[in-house]
């Protein structure tokens, strides 16, 4: 694929029309891009705020849970294995770097590099749910260690153990949607990285999408100990 | 290492230059009826993001109005059951009198059932649909921009997606009303909200319905804290905003912070009903005091959403029509911050009956904190009526209707506070006359204070003052008479949620009963008068009252499209009346700032350096 050769300027040669990333103007109620830039950055930082609290009342439920179900806890995570976790800790760590050079590939327009970075950051979310899925959710789907009133796993040592798996579920799944949408977001910027979209003037989507994914990241970096290490 | 550019552009290069020769009034129509439906649709105009919001949250206070007036209906009269003997025949029969609800003979229970599920109807749309959105998303959308001399807000498509996840979530809430409603009451209480009417979609389609209203609050309150960063006029600094923008940016603070934790609750909330996971439930060994915990730590400051957009009106409404600089400026203003920063703290204090005693305490204590700051406020509104030239118009009515009410609402929040008189109040109907008076009293009367000051600048025509006083005097009578004597049975023991009562408390009730129908009929007369408005009213000039922000003295009554002929710029603070007009100048006799076309920059009558 020519279009990812590294290096090269985003502008073809010879092409008549410059690419998107240096045309595009800011919207009529900014002063400049620079404005526009420094707003939609507060903007995003907020967001993150607000995703903060929303997982912290997850790890309230943690908390709780396991004040009052210690034992529940202690069994139930010895039944995940730690080894999936780190592989994907790993696959997610990897991909915040990928992010994080896509952000700086943008600013210094070289798009080869640009769109490979998009691409391996949606592929490492990717494989990230693929791990999830294939070695986590569906062996504990078949074993009955679901939550509620779907648990049927027979060989739990506590009563409570059903607790567990309602935060397991609920944690990694609302975590799971988080990644999932990030897949969309690099999708959607990998396509729009072909058109032109993003260079050394236009950049703020990638830059703020990477901190998105950099959130969702930490909020891994978190659960994976209290999941899987904390015994 | 290369250097990273920063974004820049040339300064000269502006696209939209060209509009401005064609910049007309924001609601003119854009051809036929088709064409203006899909254009208001898809606009992204804060100001028409703002009236269709306003018509929206008029249109759910309507309907929460209904089954409000349905609750004082069917309380009218205690229900009765009656063993009636026929001496003719020697039998006795039972019958049930009083009950609206359900008129079948002896079925007391079903009646119960179907009054728990209108009052419950009646709190989820009053707290998710009208109260929460309704200042800041429509007046508030309106006027941001327009005070901070700004086109637009910050994000103009994530208002309009905020305003459609507002409609969403209607729809939600809506459906599940006429699936028959929710009984879970408008908290959700746990274990009750995870096992009424088990398997039934309605429940979680209500608790969806705030779910995603959530979305739509923090995306507003999003755009509204960047907005005011970033979007201020070119000479506007910190301390030369408007106190609504002080308070708007404070609501704006606990609705980004405060909402998402409502989110998770939620989330998990319709996880325990649909799979039991057992976190709330204490049958399944969960804990129904932390739902209490995660419940009201986002709807304790959310509260503060309601209560100061409010204050934030009240400051302006005072200030024009006192035609006075505001009395402690500053102090008004980190009032606002320093409401929005204990509203987060005091959550317990709804949980002095299920907590522990030592966080009772503290909670109870830090609960008293709050009092600070609002009296704050009070004190400088008063300090500002004091030697101003006041005109008397409705919004002025109502702004002192709000003195009086929130005064009222406040003090009875000290009673409720205090450890050992709230255990006798406790879910009684002290408490609902208490957050009555803060609520509606508070932020509904400052909203209707708000909106017939701002209605010339919203629609370009101004209201008829006599029907709207008329409409002011019997919404403030029936509001008291409403609510006065729901704090006399409450102290007496009334509890609150039952469709039944001893006949001691029916007096009380009566008037209560009679007080609603007050209150509708004078927001009737404001709805006649709207209209008569709307449809026949007199053109409003650009500055009505003789306001000094910017909505006023630089845009057009209703603003055009753009906001601004050219982008203001701040030559006075936004209460420098004493400045800008001459001294002998009365209400109704001053000619500044003129509505000329073009730049429109006031004439400061006397060179002055800005007091702040």
């Amino acid at each position: 694929m020519s279009t990812l050769s590294m290096d090269q300027p985003g502008q073809a040669d010879g092409a008549p029309a410059p690419p998107i990333h240096e045309t595009a103007t800011h919207a009529h109620h900014f002063r400049d891009r620079d404005h526009e830039f420094d707003a939609a950055k507060m903007g995003v930082w907020l967001f993150l705020a607000t995703e903060v609290l929303l997982f912290s009342g997850l790890f309230m439920y943690y908390a709780a849970m396991r004040y009052l179900h210690p034992e529940a806890f202690r069994h139930g995570s010895s039944l995940l294995d730690w080894r999936w976790g780190l592989i994907n800790t790993a696959v997610l760590l990897m991909s915040s770097f990928t992010a994080a050079a896509a952000v700086r590939d943008a600013q210094l327009g070289r798009q080869g590099w640009l769109k490979l970075n998009l691409l391996l950051t949606c592929l490492a979310g990717l494989a990230f749910l693929v791990i999830k899925f294939v070695f986590e959710y569906y062996p504990k789907w078949l074993a009955g260690e679901l939550p509620g009133k779907y648990y049927t796993y027979p060989n739990w040592e506590d009563p409570n153990e059903v607790h567990w798996w309602g935060l397991y579920w609920a944690a990694t799944g609302v975590h799971a949607t988080h990644v999932l949408i990030g897949i969309g977001l690099y999708a959607w910027m990998f396509v729009r990285a072909f058109l032109g979209y993003y260079g050394p003037k236009r950049y703020m989507m990638v830059e703020g999408t990477a901190l998105y994914w950099h959130i969702v990241d930490i909020v891994w970096i978190f659960l994976f100990p209290m999941l899987y290490l904390i015994h | 290492m290369a250097s990273i550019p920063r974004p820049t552009d040339e300064p000269h290069a502006h696209p939209h230059d060209h509009d401005h020769a064609h910049d007309g009034p924001y609601l003119a129509t854009k051809g036929g009826i088709v064409a203006t439906v899909i254009d208001w649709a898809t606009t992204v105009d804060h100001k028409k993001i703002g009236v269709m919001y306003l018509f929206a949250v008029l249109f759910m206070f309507f309907l929460g109005g209904l089954a409000a007036l349905a609750v004082r209906v069917e309380l009218f009269e205690p229900t009765r059951t009656l063993e009636v003997y026929n001496a003719a025949t020697g039998q006795s029969t039972t019958s049930v009198a009083g009950q609206v609800f359900a008129q079948s003979a002896t079925d007391v229970a079903a009646g119960n059932q179907v009054y728990n599920r209108v009052f419950t109807l009646h709190g989820l749309i009053m707290v998710f649909l009208v109260i929460v959105p309704m200042v800041p998303a429509s007046l508030g959308n309106f006027l941001l921009p327009l005070m901070l001399g700004a086109k637009d807000v910050a994000f103009p498509r994530l208002n309009l997606l905020s305003w459609y996840i507002y409609v969403v979530g209607s729809m939600f809430a809506l459906v599940s009303a006429l699936a028959g409603g929710v009984d879970t009451g408008w908290t959700f209480y746990t274990p009750y909200s995870t096992t009424t009417e088990p398997g039934h979609w309605k429940v979680v389609s209500m608790v969806a319905a705030a779910f995603i209203l959530g979305f739509s609050s923090i995306l507003t309150g999003l755009n509204f804290v960047v907005t005011v960063h970033k979007l201020r006029a070119p000479g506007q600094g910190w301390f030369d905003m408007p106190l609504f923008v002080w308070g708007m940016y404070g609501t704006a603070i606990i609705q980004v912070l405060a909402t998402p934790v409502i989110g998770i609750t939620l989330l998990l909330l319709i996880l325990e009903r649909l799979f039991l996971i057992g976190i709330f439930d204490p049958r399944l060994s969960g804990d129904p005091v932390l739902f209490q915990h995660f419940f009201w730590f986002y709807s304790h400051p959310v509260v503060y959403v309601m209560i100061l957009p409010g204050m934030a009106i009240i400051s302006e409404v005072i200030a024009i029509y006192s035609r006075k600089k505001v009395f402690g400026y500053r102090a008004v203003a980190f009032s606002s911050l320093a409401i929005a920063a204990i509203s987060f703290i005091v959550w317990g204090h709804h949980l002095f009956t299920s907590e522990g005693e030592v966080a009772a305490t503290v909670f109870s204590a830090l609960t008293f904190l709050v009092a600070l700051p609002s009296a704050v406020k009070v004190f400088n509104w008063i300090g500002t009526l004091y030697k101003g030239s006041i005109e008397l118009t409705t919004g002025m009515w109502y702004a002192l209707g709000f003195l009086f009410l929130f005064s009222i609402g406040g003090l009875t929040g000290l009673f409720l506070g205090a450890l050992s008189v709230d255990l006798h109040l406790h879910d009684t109907y002290f408490v609902v006359a208490h957050f009555h008076y803060v609520m509606m009293g508070g932020t509904v009367i400052a909203f209707m204070a708000g909106l017939h000051m701002w209605w010339p600048k919203m629609f370009g025509r101004m209201y008829n003052e006599s029907l709207g006083k008329l409409g002011f005097w019997l919404v403030f009578v029936g509001f008291n008479l409403t609510f006065f004597p729901q704090f006399i049975m409450g102290v007496q023991g009334m509890p609150r949620r039952y469709a039944s009562y001893q006949d001691e408390y029916l007096i009380y009730h009566q008037l209560s009963t009679v007080g609603a129908f007050t209150l509708l009929a004078g927001f009737l007369v404001h709805l006649v008068n709207f209209a008569q408005s709307l449809l026949y009213g007199r053109k409003a000039p650009p500055n009505p009252w003789g306001g000094l922000t910017l909505e006023w003295t630089d845009a057009d009554s209703p603003p055009t499209t753009h906001n601004f002929a050219q982008e203001p710029v701040i030559t006075h603070g936004p209460y420098d009346f004493d400045d800008v007009y001459p001294p002998q100048a009365k209400p109704g006799e001053f000619t500044l700032p003129p509505p000329l076309p073009g730049r429109r920059v006031v004439t400061v009558a006397t060179p002055h350096a800005r007091s702040e």
